[in-house]
């Protein structure tokens, strides 16, 4: 569903030219959950941000339900709007109420009218528990909330595939549990997701596969019982004894 | 020295009193400052969000704001007066209210323009990355996502903006418009109770200043989000 191939993207800096992807190829089938890991700064952040055009690159093709995204006839929000993404700081809008929040898209993007934008608003507030809190705004919430109402909106879209940039990493330790509890719930009901997380407990527990970067290198791609059991790379047996100490 | 208030009630020999003179001054003074706000405000809007725009959109912007920012407003006010009517014939058929208020609403739309820009400039950038990959196209993030939370931000400097519009609107005496200022003016000349009426007309500045300034604190208060720290 998700197919990239020899991607590249290039920093023109003062200094000269800054690579921060080298040649990632990678895919992604449909109901797969992929965990992105590695040190900050490989740029699993900016790879996540190229699949949905949000960062723009120079080389190689990516590829989303055979809709190229690098190709300037791409419609490239139409694209967007089929894929759900989650980002680290929330990034809801403060001057909606959450359920204006979950609307906006569904009505100016996807035309639904004002009622079933609602309706589905208010049924996917249900499933991340925070019905209650419908007409707060986001400020009201806490961190574990606001990132709950985050995937709720992302998922009113109905995507093919959701992107999670570092969902939890802005959180507050007792917060973490309850958006990965979400996101286990949306891996079991078969959604396509691309994670990028140092949460490795989440990752053992739903990730078939797990891409680990560094310096911009896709440096290891491998079933996820491989990955934790036996590293191939030497950077990633060291970065895993760091994390999982 | 004693004040003579009576003089507001004289007759200015034109068949009314200068009080009514001075109440019909002090209406032109808020119709040239609210005609030329609304021209300010909308030409503000649209290049401070030009000035946020890549490629040569943000360098038309820039050239408008630095343009109408660097010229004395005086100077502005006589270049449409006498200088821009000698280039464009149009120009001669506009009145000098119409004048007064383009000069003075493009002169104040510079600086809205940088507290728009500056609101939407102070966004975290995930606010638009967020927007867009909801799939709105670009016209919609900024209407529906960074142009009302920017317009929050900007709302208080934009109220000094609305008072010194009332107060720059002094300068249309320059042009013959009948404002407080021009009737401070010849109203002193024709009675020499300067001081009464200058008097007079500061209290007006000052009341029309203050009560812009009252307004707008509300309209800031009730588009306060709730749980917001500020």
């Amino acid at each position: 569903m998700i197919e990239l191939r020899h991607v590249g993207k290039t920093y023109t800096t003062p200094t000269g030219p800054l690579p921060v992807l080298i040649d990632c190829s990678t895919s992604v089938a449909r109901g797969e959950v992929v965990v992105v890991c590695g040190p900050s700064g490989s740029g699993k952040s900016t790879l996540i941000k190229c699949i949905n055009g949000l960062e723009p690159f120079q080389q190689g093709e990516i590829l989303v339900d055979g809709i190229s995204v690098g190709d300037p006839a791409t419609n490239l929000p139409r694209l967007r709007a089929r894929i759900g993404m989650v980002f680290q700081h929330f990034e809801l809008f403060p001057h909606l109420s959450v359920t204006a929040n979950l609307m906006l898209a569904q009505q100016q993007v996807l035309g639904r009218s004002a009622e079933a934008a609602r309706e589905r608003a208010l049924a996917l507030l249900q499933r991340v528990d925070l019905y209650a809190h419908r007409d707060k705004h986001p400020a009201q919430l806490s961190g574990g909330q606001q990132q709950r109402v985050a995937i709720a909106r992302a998922l009113c879209m109905d995507p093919i595939a959701m992107l999670f940039d570092e969902p939890t990493s802005a959180l507050d330790p007792e917060m973490i549990g309850e958006v990965l509890d979400v996101m286990v719930q949306l891996a079991h009901d078969g959604m396509t997701m691309i994670c990028v997380t140092h949460e490795m407990g989440f990752a053992r527990k739903v990730a078939q596969r797990v891409v680990f970067m560094d310096g911009g290198r896709i440096v290891e791609d491998a079933a996820s019982e491989q990955f934790f059991g036996q590293p191939a790379s030497a950077r990633a047996q060291q970065f895993l004894s760091r994390i999982l100490r | 020295m004693t004040f003579e208030w009576q003089v507001l009630l004289q007759d200015t020999g034109a068949g009314e009193r200068y009080l009514d003179w001075l109440l019909s001054a002090w209406g032109w003074t808020l119709a040239v400052s609210a005609c030329a706000w609304v021209l300010a405000c909308a030409c503000g809007a649209l290049i401070g969000v030009l000035r946020t725009l890549p490629g040569w959109w943000r360098s038309l912007g820039t050239l408008w704001v630095e343009g109408f920012r660097n010229i004395p407003l005086l100077v502005q006010l006589f270049l449409w007066y006498h200088v821009l009517p000698a280039l464009m014939p149009a120009l001669r058929e506009l009145s000098g209210f119409m004048l007064v208020v383009l000069a003075l609403g493009l002169f104040t739309s510079a600086r809205v323009a940088e507290q728009v820009r500056a609101g939407i400039e102070s966004l975290p950038r995930g606010q638009r990355l967020a927007a867009q990959a909801l799939g709105l196209r670009l016209p919609q993030v900024y209407r529906h996502v960074l142009l009302p939370q920017a317009l929050r931000l900007a709302l208080p400097p934009l109220t000094s903006e609305a008072m010194s519009i009332i107060k720059n609107s002094s300068v249309a005496f320059a042009v013959s418009v009948s404002e407080l200022t021009l009737f401070a003016m010849q109203a002193q000349e024709e009675t020499s109770r300067g001081v009464e009426i200058y008097l007079a007309v500061t209290a007006l500045y000052v009341i029309s200043a203050f009560v812009i300034n009252r307004l707008l604190l509300t309209l800031e208060q009730r588009l306060r989000l709730p749980g917001a720290t500020a």
